[in-house]
């Protein structure tokens, strides 16, 4: 009977199929592979236990400081009783609805143009509407809504709007820069290359203290321009330049066949880009592009050196009071993880992206 | 030798004492030609005569710097406006074929039509599929080009050509890329094309094409038009050295 069902199906055998095949294979395939797997697995245990036990069983999640000291594992009652002034920093307490609603109008907005099939007019005049709705709540002064000054904003909205808008205003000007570098025409292809050059040569750091302290030296006096609005453009300013040099990488990559034949049917310069080369070029550049985003996106955090609250700043607040002094690692493991999930959801959405684009190959 | 030639109403194209240079190497030495309305003409000679350039200056893919050109009445001067009125007029077809990868068949066929001619997007389409089974193609239509073989890819191109509806087609070595088994179905898609009365400058070293269809079969070495004259002629009676050099070469 046995010999009846081996004939029937004949299975690999059990030492290359299955759980034992997968480990023979991945794990213990020769010598050196083997003592890596242990040394791995030693060190593995030797953290992750006690890692969850300071994070999980030991923790104090919601209680008083003083309840805290006499925790053995993390603190996460710095984050638990903090969250209002981390998150939105020096909004004005009960007007706090306002950030959180445009931050979740932003979310909404995000999430849904997610899908490129929704990328038609409706959602066009969705983002200007929203915004609009967006600047409005954090601003107020009108419909019964109390003003409040951008130095007063903080936090994650910060974060955020720097972010958010940093990206989106850099990318184009970027696309910009690199076509312009590339031009035929001289004046256009040297200011282009001046620029990217200049701004490339300087620490972010460097342009942020340009920005905001040696730009308003040159303005005649009363003329003020807002802050945030200073540290804005020296980020899409920055981050422009390094997007122009990934794209014309990709623009280089494009056979001159492409141009040739865009051309042969009469396109002109503008269309050729739009129609033909760009979509194909920046196709290619999709992951350098999103390492700058994502670079852009932390860096969005040096503005407190021009002392703008954004979530790092807010959160080292937290703890330069008295009463949380000394839970630096939770704040900053709660921090960490705010960036992480925002570069993590980019970098995720790239992927897709490139997988939906490459239909054609 | 029957060359059907229309009462034209001026000469398709006309090259005068044309010349061009790359950097110091003078690729055309002198260019004169002119071509009738409904001609047909194939170019051959060795690589880096000049023969591709040649068609290459007719819709500017390459400048020439000395000389007149003119396109259907047009001169070819540094006025980007006329640039594009004669593309738009010239069909050309390459040898890699230079479909647009990112795009469907239909969309790459539809693309020039709705973008300089501004024809509505489904009527576009429409045309796109009427060339498409003119080349004997269009269930593919919905594809992508990476997804054709070669033979495929370059009877695509020349529909889109066609979609622009020229008055010209130029053809740079359109089979030359392709494997053996696929160089007849593009000829064939060529020569239905001259049947149809299509004015075809081609370059290309197919010489049963060139016999069977061409009015004229031009010679060209180091820059230079040697001779020109009817297939049979050509074929037959070479008149100098270096063309009998060159048919010997390739036809054993």
């Amino acid at each position: 009977m046995k010999q009846v069902v081996q004939a029937e199906e004949i299975r690999p055998p059990i030492t290359h199929i299955g759980v034992i095949g997968w480990v023979k294979n991945n794990l213990f395939n020769g010598v050196f592979n083997s003592i890596l797997t242990v040394v791995t697995l030693f060190l593995l245990w030797k953290v992750v236990p006690p890692f969850f036990r300071w994070a999980f069983i030991d923790s104090a999640w919601h209680t008083t400081s003083q309840a805290c000291r006499e925790a053995a594992g993390a603190c996460w009652s710095i984050i638990s009783m903090n969250y209002r002034f981390i998150l939105f920093g020096f909004y004005p307490y009960e007007e706090q609805w306002r950030p959180l609603l445009s931050m979740l109008i932003l979310f909404g907005l995000l999430f849904y143009s997610r899908d490129r099939s929704h990328w038609k007019k409706p959602l066009a005049y969705g983002w200007i509407i929203g915004l609009f709705t967006m600047g409005l709540l954090m601003k107020g002064g009108i419909l019964g809504l109390p003003s409040v000054e951008s130095t007063q904003w903080g936090g994650l909205p910060l974060t955020l709007l720097l972010a958010v808008f940093g990206l989106t205003a850099a990318y184009p000007l970027g696309v910009i820069l690199a076509l312009g570098r590339r031009s035929r025409m001289p004046g256009v292809k040297i200011l282009c290359i001046l620029y990217i050059e200049m701004i490339r040569g300087v620490p972010l750091i460097s342009l942020l203290f340009m920005s905001s302290i040696i730009f308003p030296l040159f303005l005649p006096e009363g003329v003020t321009f807002n802050k945030i609005l200073r540290a804005q453009v020296a980020i899409i300013l920055f981050t422009a330049a390094y997007i122009a040099e990934v794209v014309r990488g990709g623009l280089q990559g494009m056979s001159r066949g492409q141009y040739e034949a865009a051309e042969s049917i009469g396109l002109n310069y503008y269309l050729t880009m739009r129609l033909v080369i760009l979509p194909q070029a920046l196709k290619i550049v999709i992951p350098p592009t999103v390492s700058i985003l994502i670079s852009a996106f932390k860096d969005t955090s040096l503005v407190v050196i021009i002392a703008l609250f954004d979530l790092l700043k807010t959160t080292q607040s937290v703890l330069s009071n008295p009463e949380w002094m000394g839970f630096s690692r939770e704040a900053y493991v709660f921090v960490a993880i705010l960036y992480f999930l925002g570069c993590f959801s980019m970098s995720n959405y790239s992927r897709k992206l490139e997988k939906e684009l490459s239909r054609g190959d | 030798m029957n060359i059907e030639k229309k009462a034209s109403e001026g000469q398709m194209i006309e090259f005068i004492d044309v010349h061009k240079w790359f950097g110091e190497f003078h690729v055309l030495q002198g260019i004169n030609l002119s071509v009738d309305r409904q001609e047909r003409i194939v170019i051959c000679g060795p690589s880096g005569s000049g023969k591709s350039t040649l068609i290459r200056c007719i819709n500017r893919l390459e400048e020439h710097q000395r000389g007149r050109i003119v396109v259907d009445g047009i001169e070819l001067t540094n006025n980007i406006k006329n640039i594009e009125k004669i593309r738009a007029e010239v069909g050309m077809v390459f040898q890699h074929f230079n479909l647009f990868p990112h795009l469907t068949i239909v969309q790459n066929l539809s693309l020039g039509p709705i973008w300089v001619r501004k024809v509505p997007k489904k009527e576009a389409e429409e045309t796109a599929m009427y060339y498409l089974e003119k080349v004997h193609i269009a269930e593919q239509a919905r594809k992508f080009p990476g997804q054709l073989s070669g033979g495929q890819q370059q009877r695509v191109a020349i529909a889109r050509s066609l979609c622009m509806n020229p008055k010209v087609m130029l053809f740079d070595e359109p089979t030359s890329a392709l494997d053996p088994e696929m160089i007849k179905e593009v000829l064939d898609v060529m020569i239905e094309l001259a049947q149809e009365g299509m004015t075809m400058i081609v370059v290309t070293h197919e010489m049963g094409f060139a016999k069977s269809v061409a009015h004229r079969v031009l010679f060209m070495d180091f820059g230079k038009i040697v001779e020109g004259n009817t297939p049979e002629e050509f074929f037959e009676h070479p008149q100098h050295e270096r063309t009998k050099l060159f048919l010997s070469q390739i036809l054993h």
